[in-house]
């Protein structure tokens, strides 16, 4: 890895003779931790950035696979150096080495994505991915002819946890029936490993497959085997046609608009926003035809819900032993949301 | 565990087993003629890259996985250059090679991440698929499998029954007689360098053509290092490494599967288990070495003739 950081600071370098000639326009950067042609994760921020490229008075550009810790200490120092205006860092640990070099260039804005740490010109952002996915929960619960549901994850961290148990949520709304059953990978982007892992669970009985990975993986195994699949990050039906029925997206388009609006204006002031369904951050990606249209009108009556203000994780709610965590007609709060660390009825797995 | 959970987790050994039993065998070609190759993720991974291109462009996965291990050869013959002519450090000759080829194959491949190519799909044998246990387990996989079950035995064939075998083998045995007995022993060792980077290449083509059908960074995931445990595991020999190969694949298997059948042992822990089998393998293996077929010369270069 860090042989490619290295590579990536070469290339940045390269890279800026180039772009400064373009002045005073606004400058922005963004530093992703894996290749952008991933079709996961830096892939939808990529197409968060293609959108900004667009605007008037705006030149944009970006580091892909570099890595967390020194190396993107390096990238983001080089950046704001050569006076980029705005900069994007779009992996948790990013963090700290964010912090670092937004204390040396206090001109220079930051935006770090997921994380927790803020500073006067550094503000933190992320998306309530957790709403789309207890939509993608009720297509799958709905399409399930064995009440299993697969779903490979990566790590057990709160934003994954939340995630699953929002998936749970959804897909017994509308089948009660249902269980999902979890599988750790233990990496954020593996294809073997993850489609190894999503085998596992076809073996074991699951019919629909769902992922917190970036890698498609997954959604082949589900294709081989002839059963559904609910793909991640972004519209994965190319790599599995027949299994795929729906995704929950990320579309930054918009928030990066917006912010790069406020920086140019003025306006922007550090702070922690979480935008989700209503700002369209986050989404879900077409369903497919072989769900009937009654699930698909309940998909979006549900969808039309959140944006109105409907909380998904309304009580009541029982963890894994069946004991109420949350009271009936309680929301939980969003600080509680980010610090999830247990798994609701219905889910078959450790969070260990 | 029930009937149901086992076969498909022997299938699935068998499979996963199967890149990591490809390099092996690559691995132990070479080391017979004396040259300790630690670049086995490098060259692995260059050669997942290379099927994985060459099957994009070509549409022909058949020349892909060729292509390879030819590829896999290309990048072992860096490794035969330093340590044959130039009398390098096997050593650091080959974690070089392996810090060259993973930066070399993520540098290229940045462009190809998450794409799709054609592959290798399951293949049943006729008849041999519906033996009952047997079938599912080894003759409902691809065609790269099957074919690793022949490599093995012609190996050992070639290896144990011919001469230019006892030459291969006396160049890592005892290359000073070797040389007295007429054996270009230079010859011999850059012929193990690089048969065994061509197999070690194709286990790399298996991950990028058959296990998956996808390219990403770092898509070898540490199966190199693997391979070079396991050539002790095998004793050096081509048909133990089968045995540990597929052990091997088994347990990586397992672990996902014991967390799907909703295990409360903590995911960490059962992750461990394939690293802990390493050590453990390494452990027993010289623990009981007497049995091993260790080439005597391994790793030690030859001193100049002239």
């Amino acid at each position: 890895m860090r042989f490619v950081g290295l590579c990536a600071a070469v290339l940045l370098a390269v890279g800026l003779c180039f772009s400064s000639a373009a002045a005073k326009e606004l400058q922005v950067g963004f530093v992703y931790v894996s290749p952008v042609g991933d079709a996961g994760w830096s892939f939808a921020h990529d197409k968060g950035r293609l959108v900004i490229e667009e605007m008037d008075g705006v030149t944009t550009s970006f580091v892909e696979a570099v890595a967390e810790g020194p190396d993107s200490e390096r990238v983001m120092l080089n950046m704001a150096r050569k006076g980029y205006d705005l900069i994007f860092a779009t992996s948790f640990g990013y963090m700290d080495p964010m912090l670092k070099v937004a204390k040396q260039f206090p001109d220079t804005v930051f935006m770090h994505c997921s994380g927790f740490k803020t500073a006067d010109n550094m503000g933190t952002y992320f998306g309530r991915m957790y709403q789309a996915r207890y939509l993608s929960g009720m297509v799958a619960g709905a399409m399930s002819k064995s009440n299993t549901l697969g779903y490979v994850a990566a790590f057990p961290i709160p934003e994954v946890i939340r995630g699953i148990n929002a998936f749970a949520l959804g897909a017994r709304a509308v089948n009660p029936e249902a269980t999902v059953r979890v599988v750790w990978t233990k990496t954020w982007y593996d294809p073997a490993t993850e489609k190894e892992a999503a085998k596992s669970l076809l073996d074991v009985g699951a019919d629909v497959i769902a992922q917190h990975q970036d890698s498609p993986g997954p959604q082949e195994a589900a294709q081989e085997k002839g059963v559904y699949s609910i793909g991640y990050n972004s519209d994965m039906t190319q790599f599995a046609p027949k299994a795929h029925l729906t995704a929950p997206i990320w579309n930054w388009g918009p928030f990066y608009i917006e912010t790069v609006k406020q920086v140019m204006d003025g306006s922007w002031q550090s702070a922690s926003v979480w935008p989700g369904l209503a700002e369209g951050t986050v989404d879900l990606a077409p369903i497919s035809d072989v769900v009937p249209q009654e699930v698909r009108d309940q998909v979006m009556a549900k969808k039309a819900a959140i944006i109105a203000g409907e909380e998904v994780f309304t009580g009541p709610i029982n963890d894994q032993s069946g004991a109420e965590k949350v009271a009936a007609g309680t929301a939980m709060t969003d600080e509680e949301l980010l610090g999830m660390t247990w798994f609701v009825q219905g889910v078959i797995g450790t969070t260990e | 565990m029930n009937y149901e959970i086992l076969i498909p987790l022997l299938a699935a050994a068998v499979q996963s087993g199967t890149p990591i039993l490809y390099a092996t065998l690559g691995e132990i070609f070479t080391e017979r003629t004396g040259i300790l190759n630690l670049g086995v993720e490098g060259i692995m991974i260059v050669g997942a890259l290379s099927g994985f291109l060459v099957a994009k462009i070509t549409g022909n996965p058949a020349v892909a996985f060729f292509a390879a291990g030819l590829a896999g050869a290309v990048a072992a013959s860096l490794h035969g250059i330093v340590c044959i002519i130039f009398q390098g450090n096997q050593v650091v000759s080959g974690l070089a090679l392996t810090i060259l080829g993973v930066g070399f194959a993520n540098y290229i491949g940045a462009a190809y991440v998450g794409q799709a190519a054609p592959g290798f799909d399951p293949l049943p044998i006729p008849l041999l698929s519906q033996i009952p246990g047997l079938g599912p387990i080894f003759f409902r996989q691809d065609l790269l499998v099957y074919l690793t079950y022949l490599i093995p035995p012609l190996m050992w064939l070639f290896l144990y029954q011919t001469r230019y075998g006892l030459s291969l083998r006396a160049a890592g045995e005892n290359p000073a007689a070797a040389i007295a007995a007429g054996v270009n022993v230079v010859a011999c060792r850059f012929v193990g360098v690089l048969v065994g980077g061509f197999f070690i290449g194709l286990g790399g083509a298996y991950l990028s053509l058959a296990y998956t059908h996808l390219w990403t960074n770092n898509l070898t995931g540490g199966r190199g290092w693997i391979a070079v445990a396991l050539v002790i595991f095998a004793f050096w020999r081509p048909s133990r490494a089968i045995f540990g190969a597929y052990l091997f694949g088994g347990v990586m298997a397992l672990q996902l599967r014991l967390q799907a059948s909703g295990t409360q042992i903590p995911s960490s822990l059962l992750l461990m288990l394939p690293y802990a089998l390493t050590i453990g393998v390494l452990v027993l293996a010289s623990w009981r070495r007497g049995g091993t077929d260790e080439p005597a010369a391994l790793g030690r270069n030859i001193e100049p003739v002239d």
